[in-house]
């Protein structure tokens, strides 16, 4: 394959997985009622899903080294305090971010 | 429009979180010598950033089409989950349902899942407002780190934690919504024990696959703690 159509098919494969598996539940089951169990699961699924994907980004967090994953576990107690105490998503995830990128240059 | 100020206004993380890592992304690319024009079509069509961040390294040293196809299916692959909960919200919204599917990121899931709509408000209007302005941030992103990349001098490493905040607020927003406690101690549970066993590459996939499997053996005391049972 020369140089100009190379990167064009790669971003076209890449799509068309990505497109596959995001329509895969609704290819599933195209116009039919949807049976009870995936309504039930539509509503238990995602708070799971979350917490699984909160875990996943900080999947990278070496608790054998310096800085042991403090900024992070910091960053994510300030994140939780300020959600639970003030409930504005924006000054939590504000606070949080820029704590995080505090202690990773300081620890 | 007031679909579109609700939109713009639950969207803000998201607009952070995507311009930075869409820059960071469009920079990599213009260093491994790629057109302004490629990177802004890749995020367009593809519209998932772990993925294309995979894609420039595996991209330079000249990869088979079939193992970034592997690739992709395997960094993407808990994109199949998202759509359960939203299958009958989206099949309503006519023409506008192939774009909310095909758009369904982690970012865009979370929003999503977790916003509440106002009275009055057209939700179907205001969901699609949402996912399109995600994908415009996205694609915004990367064509500034495209053309300009080398302009940003100044030092944003840890930005990506936004995203990590985002799905935190996320989630407690949602243990305060949800009256069972079972699917969060479920998933908790489930990615501790496959991240012990498998390590962090691998340990996703089953995590997912095994939070359906717990979350269908426990539909009993979920429904009823849930009190929807009978709906």
């Amino acid at each position: 394959m020369n140089n100009t159509m190379y990167p064009i098919a790669v971003i076209g494969v890449i799509a068309v997985v990505t497109w596959v598996l995001r329509a895969f539940p609704f290819l599933l089951f195209g116009n039919r009622p949807l049976p009870k169990v995936i309504r039930y699961l539509g509503k238990a699924l995602p708070p799971a899903i979350m917490t699984v994907l909160v875990i996943y980004c900080l999947r990278d967090i070496s608790f054998g080294q310096s800085p042991f994953g403090i900024p992070e576990l910091a960053a994510c107690a300030l994140v939780v305090i300020l959600q639970v105490v003030r409930k504005n998503m924006y000054l939590s995830i504000i606070a949080g971010t820029v704590c995080y990128m505090i202690l990773i240059r300081v620890m | 429009m007031k679909e579109l100020r609700f939109a713009v206004k639950n969207t803000i993380p998201i607009f952070f979180t995507y311009l930075f890592i869409g820059i960071a992304f469009g920079i990599l690319m213009s260093d491994a010598g790629y057109s302004v024009l490629l990177t802004t079509a890749s995020s367009f069509f593809i519209f998932a950033g772990s993925m294309q961040l995979v894609m420039v390294p595996m991209m330079t040293s000249g990869a088979s089409l079939l193992s970034l196809a592997v690739m992709a299916f395997f960094v993407n692959a808990r994109h199949i989950f998202y759509g359960i909960g939203f299958i009958d919200k989206f099949r309503k919204m006519g023409w506008r349902y192939p774009y909310m599917i095909l758009t369904l990121t982690d970012e865009t899931y979370s929003v999503l899942c977790s916003v509440k709509y106002d009275e009055g408000l057209d939700e179907d209007k205001a969901a699609f407002l949402i996912a399109m302005l995600d994908h415009f941030y996205w694609v915004f992103g990367c064509f500034i780190g495209a053309c300009a990349g080398r302009f940003f001098q100044f030092d944003m490493r840890g930005i990506e934690f936004s995203a990590t905040a985002f799905f935190l607020v996320v989630v407690v927003n949602q243990w305060r919504q949800y009256r069972t406690r079972l699917p969060f101690l479920t998933a908790a549970v489930c990615a501790l024990g496959f991240y012990l066993l498998l390590g962090k590459e691998y340990f996703l996939i089953p995590t997912l696959v095994s939070c359906v499997a717990a979350l269908l053996f426990l539909r009993k005391p979920v429904e009823q703690q849930e009190g929807t049972a009978d709906e």
